[in-house]
């Protein structure tokens, strides 16, 4: 599906506010919506929910065990409960009770993953989110969302009420500009061309999307067409775009604000490896392979590697065209 | 996913109405009859798999059958019906006396029971929700029943539907910690629609529970957690009927269930090795005449 971008250049959107103002939204018209939270009702954003729907707020406080089995009854008794936590905790902690009450019971549970990647910058690794697609991926019956900006995260929402089945969305809180035209474009399993091109693919994840723009706009400039494919799906994934970007561009780079191991690039590597003789495309994968240091947020993707400087001299590498 | 076996589940109907009109004496001698024939097919089942918890299974059976024949308002023709009533086996391993409990209910025809643990077969070795109607939850890993059964409590509260929830778990599973922060939610949110029964053998897979990580007092336990505790002999019929009836005192309710692992079968009863160990075709005929 193919949308229109318009790239403004600041940052501006927290995606958690759109989350938030959304749930509210349709939490007014449908009963069902449930949230779930361990004392995050401030970093999950959820102090408006709570205020409106008080009874409907379920603050399970500091028990993520718990608040995810919590959020799987809450379905199974005709509710669809948006369970909210810190990345990290919510993955990390109860990466058990998402496999086993969300993923395999098929239990339609909502889990917003708030403030992913290495949104908690100096708070360090334990703060991180960035393992969250590597685990997650590794679940059948799961889906992964993870919206590039203010509107893709509202569609998110949408598109769960509508439409309830097991779901992980990364609801981003480190700022991002708009990336989607005015049809956001988020199809269940689809990425988005966010640019045409025939060169080469980006294909970029959350945060990552701007960047890979802004990476093609440059690449532009010196007459290298590149095309740049949100993945906003990463589950279930979009094989055919991903296959498509092989046999029609000479090249695939993945820009994920994630691990390496597992993440969206080793998806992509995993379809493009088998493909036929001669669609299998130079990768080149942009992404953590360790342990963060102390930094702020845009400090930490610097040192990464994953600022559309990086996309683009990975583009011009994989291209042979340093 | 199965489908309703509907002469049985009338069967089953009739059943429930004639306890109901009966005595307590009467009721216990039903049950018995009942709870006898449910510990028989696990024993089929698990001689023709070679594979299942038996000690377990025929602990919790007396529960169980109390539990389907006698307090869950639930209909084996229509599993998924909004504001039933819902019960969750925690100790999932136990899925043997949960599938055998459910097809003698008539939600799924009895013949299916021979399938258990075959390839393909519906009947996992741990009960999946997706396969098996009259499970509300896949379970297997220990501690995560009880949290499920809380949300479940939580929803029915919201939506002020009255479906009460029961939730079985085994004593060692009280080691998970998840447990507990399910519990400390239930006396939160005070779910007195929340029954949680402990199956309380006092034996885990490979020892004692108070040789392994003990548990007493886990009576005081619970009750510091905020529950309203009734320990009961968890094979007496009549005790068990009683634990489940509504809480007195507005807190979730928590029976600690006494019973016998292996209940039934001299050889079988109290034996930590019988975690999981099968029965040689000997020992099931001897079993199958003292459960007869």
């Amino acid at each position: 599906m193919t949308t229109t971008p318009v790239l403004k250049e600041a940052p501006t959107f927290d995606n958690r506010q759109d989350f938030a103002d959304e749930l509210i939204q349709l939490a007014r018209a449908d009963e069902r919506i449930v949230a779930v939270c361990n004392d995050s009702v401030g970093s999950s954003n959820l102090t408006k929910f709570r205020e409106e729907f008080p009874d409907r707020l379920i603050n399970v406080g500091i028990a993520e065990q718990n608040m995810v089995g919590v959020g799987a009854g809450l379905a199974n008794a005709g509710l669809i409960p948006f369970v909210c936590a810190a990345g990290p905790f919510l993955t990390g902690r109860s990466l058990e009770q998402i496999k086993a009450d969300v993923a395999y019971s098929q239990h339609n549970v909502i889990l917003c993953g708030m403030s992913p990647g290495m949104a908690y910058g100096e708070l360090g690794p334990t703060h991180h989110s960035v393992e969250d697609l590597s685990w997650l991926r590794a679940l059948p019956g799961l889906d992964i969302v993870v919206p590039a900006d203010g509107d893709q995260t509202r569609a998110a929402v949408r598109n769960a009420v509508e439409n309830p089945r097991p779901t992980y969305i990364r609801v981003g809180r480190f700022k991002v500009p708009k990336v989607t035209g005015e049809e956001v474009g988020l199809e269940r399993g689809k990425f988005v061309v966010a640019r045409e091109g025939s060169d080469l693919t980006i294909i970029a994840t959350g945060t990552e999307v701007s960047r890979a723009l802004w990476a093609a706009a440059s690449l532009a400039a010196d007459g290298i067409s590149a095309r740049v494919l949100n993945a906003a799906y990463i589950s279930p994934l979009d094989e055919d775009a991903i296959a498509a970007a092989a046999r029609e561009t000479r090249a695939i780079v993945i820009a994920e604000e994630a691990n390496v191991s597992g993440g969206l690039g080793a998806a992509v590597a995993s379809v493009v490896g088998q493909l036929e003789d001669g669609a299998r495309v130079p990768l080149r994968i942009l992404g953590l392979r360790e342990f963060a240091p102390t930094g702020s947020t845009q400090y930490l993707i610097e040192h990464f590697g994953l600022e559309a400087i990086d996309i683009e001299k990975a583009a011009r590498g994989a291209l042979n065209r340093a | 996913m199965l489908t309703a076996d509907a002469s049985q589940a009338a069967e089953w109907r009739s059943l429930r109405e004639e306890l109901l009109a009966g005595d307590a004496s009467f009721r216990a001698g039903k049950l018995h009859e009942r709870a006898q024939a449910t510990r028989r097919s696990i024993l089929e089942m698990i001689s023709t798999a070679g594979q299942g918890h038996i000690g377990g299974d025929f602990s919790v059976t007396d529960i169980l059958t109390v539990l389907f024949d006698a307090v869950l308002n639930v209909d084996p023709e229509d599993p998924r019906k909004d504001g039933r009533d819902q019960f969750v086996l925690s100790k999932g391993h136990c899925a043997a006396a949960l599938y055998s409990t459910l097809a003698h209910c008539g939600f799924f025809p009895a013949s299916e029971l021979t399938t258990f643990m075959e390839p393909l077969s519906a009947l996992n070795g741990h009960p999946n929700r997706v396969k098996v109607p009259g499970v509300e939850t896949n379970t297997g890993p220990l501690g995560h029943g009880l949290p499920v059964a809380v949300g479940a409590a939580i929803g029915s509260k919201l939506r002020g539907n009255g479906a009460n929830v029961y939730v079985v778990l085994g004593d060692g599973e009280m080691q998970e910690g998840s447990n507990w922060e399910a519990l400390m939610s239930a006396s939160h949110h005070k779910l007195d629609n929340l029954h949680v029964i402990v199956d309380r053998n006092r034996l885990q897979q490979g020892a004692r529970t108070e040789d392994t990580n003990g548990l007493d007092p886990l009576d005081a336990r619970l009750a510091a957690f905020g529950l309203e505790v009734r320990v009961i002999d968890g094979h007496d019929y009549n005790e068990l009927i009683d634990a489940f009836a509504p809480s007195t005192t507005g807190s979730p309710v928590a029976v600690i269930a006494n019973t016998t692992k292996g209940k039934g079968v001299s050889f079988i009863e109290d034996r930590v090795e019988w975690h999981h160990k099968v029965p040689s075709k000997e020992q099931t005929i001897q079993a199958f005449q003292e459960l007869s």
